[in-house]
């Protein structure tokens, strides 16, 4: 295994520099390349942030980001700005949230997949465009050559998501980032861009980070993930390891509350509570209030992530093996 | 597409009409005698009653009206009261100069206005920023025949680089002419389109495509100018309409101050000394012209804006 992305203390902060909210608190985590790695949260825990500061694209200010972003040992936070448009694209892809506003209305999708290639690689004009044709064939866009002086209003959600995923592999990045990529689509349609993110993880050897609230789709898609709590990684282990053997409750919430095939439930669980606002917890553990293990010291001190064996952590002072301080 | 363009264009027919017959109607509704307000009082019933038949004032209302649109509709508005010539020929002489006009201000206000609000919104809070709102007030507070007045003493009186009023001979002397009082116009444009640029682009720049272009690996420029600015031209090309109707407006006090023919500077002679069926005519001018641009304006829409393409 060759590490491809090492991301360590990455802190985005908002607000003023005295009193500042911290919405993505100092993680740290790691994808190797070829690996697919979840990044599973509920809303406003900091995954889509954590994302946008990989390929520096937070807006800076308001925003201040810090921490390494080490991409292939190179630190990407240290880098000039003026020399980060040859790493976007290029060497990381990336699909955004919001297939609806994510595209540019006024260029056709043709351009706009062209433009992905025209910007990184010398190539002829018709070998880009049978490039992009190639891509939109690859996503699962049926009858490609009409379809590239169509405008993004022409699409649905689904097929825009499917333009943006075109997109952000057209140069064969070694890492693609898809950030919520089925979130914002009907039921039935989340299952076909699914089943087209398979597809481009057996078909290519990128490596994947998945941002999702949803372990389903974790489960389907990646080799390991990670539990991001409010700014912070709660939980971070092999996918099979996390499904079998959560050692963290808001893990094991999240997993109760994943509905399977055969269910007896009569209703899914859900974790009590909600999330509070980004940063309003700034002393000890932001669960707290809506865990059922919660205990004394959880109030004082942000529990460590510890080792629960072999590329498993997780950060609970109530399931902390035994010896750890 | 071209379906889109004949439908806009059966569009202007009703507002062209409309316009006809509120100038009809406004022309009737005028309070007094026009025979009387020629004239003068001293004018005998004779006199009077000659002048209002030659008119075809005696006519029942309906005829006079078909009348009207009959000859407007040729373009024949009748003859000056003030030297008895042909008005459509007063027009043909006088148009093409506030074409031109027109054409340079509005060339000159986007090549100056664009670039100034394209740099504003890159520095946005920053001293270029605050350099363009001080800019932009300062064009919205100063009155055009003011500015007129000022570029004329400062440029042509004192230091002679233009000439001081007509419209010279010739393309180059013409347009030696013309600079001046395009200038004018074109540095009220850029204040307005500066300011509506900056907002504009600032506003597109904050879209989610915008990102996306940016993770394509898109530099700042290209971000800016081949996306912001493509579709901030969707908000700039109403802007850009209203700046060229404000010419109207401006052609007259601008014609005025650098002694220049035009339709602004013929419709005040026309005004000042009542000649009715001139006035008549240049607001004719005038409302055509604003048509004109709307058409115009709705083929500019279709050019930046695909979605309007694709719906029609
Ligand atoms: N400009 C901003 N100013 C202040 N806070 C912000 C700003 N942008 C984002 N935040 C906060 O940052 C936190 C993390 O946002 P982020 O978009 O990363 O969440 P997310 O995990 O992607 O959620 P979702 O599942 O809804 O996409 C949120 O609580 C949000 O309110
Ligand atoms: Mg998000």
């Amino acid at each position: 295994m060759t590490l491809l992305l090492d991301v360590q203390n990455l802190v985005v902060e908002f607000g003023p520099v005295r009193n500042p909210v911290r919405v993505v608190n100092g993680i740290s985590f790691t994808v190797q390349a070829g690996e697919s790695v979840g990044i599973v949260g509920e809303s406003g825990s900091g995954k889509s942030m954590t994302a946008l500061s990989i390929l520096r694209l937070v807006n800076e200010p308001p925003a201040r980001v810090s921490g390494k972003v080490l991409f292939q040992g190179r630190d990407l936070m240290q880098i000039p700005k003026r020399d980060m448009p040859a790493v976007r694209g290029k060497e990381i892809g990336m699909i955004f949230q919001e297939p609806m506003s994510s595209l540019n209305p006024v260029m056709t999708i043709g351009d706009q997949i062209d433009e992905a290639i025209f910007l990184h690689e010398d190539l002829s004009k018709a070998a880009r465009r049978q490039r992009v044709i190639d891509l939109l064939r690859l996503v699962g866009m049926p009858d490609p050559e009409n379809r590239l002086s169509a405008y993004p209003d022409q699409f649905s959600g689904g097929m825009r998501q499917r333009v943006m995923a075109a997109m952000a592999m057209a140069c064969n990045p070694k890492l693609l980032i898809a950030d919520e990529p089925t979130t914002a689509l009907d039921v039935t349609i989340q299952a076909q861009v699914l089943a087209m993110m398979l597809d481009i993880r057996t078909r290519l050897n990128s490596a994947i980070l998945l941002i999702t609230h949803d372990l389903g789709v974790v489960a389907e898609i990646c080799d390991r993930v990670v539990v991001m709590y409010a700014g912070h990684i709660m939980e971070d282990a092999g996918v099979h390891e996390l499904f079998a053997n959560a050692r963290h409750p808001y893990t094991q919430g999240l997993l109760k509350s994943v509905p399977t095939l055969n269910d007896t439930r009569k209703r899914l669980h859900q974790i009590p509570g909600t999330v509070p606002p980004a940063g309003t917890i700034k002393q000890g553990c932001p669960f707290r209030p809506r865990c059922p293990m919660r205990m004394d010291r959880c109030a004082v001190e942000m529990p460590p992530l510890v080792a629960h064996g072999p590329a498993h952590r997780a950060a609970c002072w109530a399931t902390q093996p035994e010896g750890v301080a | 597409m071209a379906k889109y363009l004949f439908l806009r264009l059966l569009d202007a027919i009703p507002t062209v009409f409309l316009v006809l017959t509120l100038v009809f109607v406004a022309m009737r509704i005028l309070p007094g005698d026009p025979a009387l307000a020629v004239l003068g009082a001293n004018a005998d019933g004779g006199q009077l009653e000659a002048f209002r038949e030659k008119m075809g004032l005696n006519d029942p209302l309906w005829l006079q009206y078909l009348n009207f649109l009959w000859d407007a509709v040729r373009l024949d508005f009748g003859n000056s009261l003030m030297n008895d010539q042909p008005i459509s020929r007063m027009i043909a002489n006088n148009l093409p100069h506030t074409i031109y006009l027109t054409l340079l201000s509005v060339l000159l206000g986007l090549s100056m206005g664009i670039p100034l609000g394209v740099i504003a919104a890159r520095n946005r809070n920053r001293p270029p920023d605050s350099a363009l709102r001080i800019y932009s007030l300062m064009g919205y507070a100063i009155p055009d025949f003011y500015l007129a007045a000022i570029l004329l003493v400062v440029f042509s009186l004192n230091l002679g680089w233009f000439p001081i009023n007509g419209e010279g001979e010739g393309f180059w002397d013409g347009l030696h002419h013309l600079i001046l009082p395009a200038l004018t116009l074109a540095l009220l444009k850029s204040a307005f389109l500066g300011r509506l640029t900056r907002t504009s682009l600032l506003e597109v720049l904050g879209r989610d495509y915008i990102r996306t272009a940016r993770a394509k690996g898109a530099q700042e420029g290209r971000v800016v100018f081949h996306h912001g600015l493509r579709n901030a031209m969707l908000p700039l090309s109403t802007g850009i309409g209203i700046s060229i109707l404000a010419t109207l407006s401006g052609s007259v006090a601008v014609e005025l101050v650098f002694n220049r023919p035009g339709i602004g500077r013929l419709l005040i002679d026309a005004i000042t000394e009542r000649d009715y069926p001139v006035i008549q005519a240049g607001v004719m001018m005038f409302a055509f012209f604003v048509i004109l641009v709307n058409l115009a304006m709705d083929v500019v829409y279709l050019i930046v804006d695909p979605r309007i393409r694709i719906k029609s």
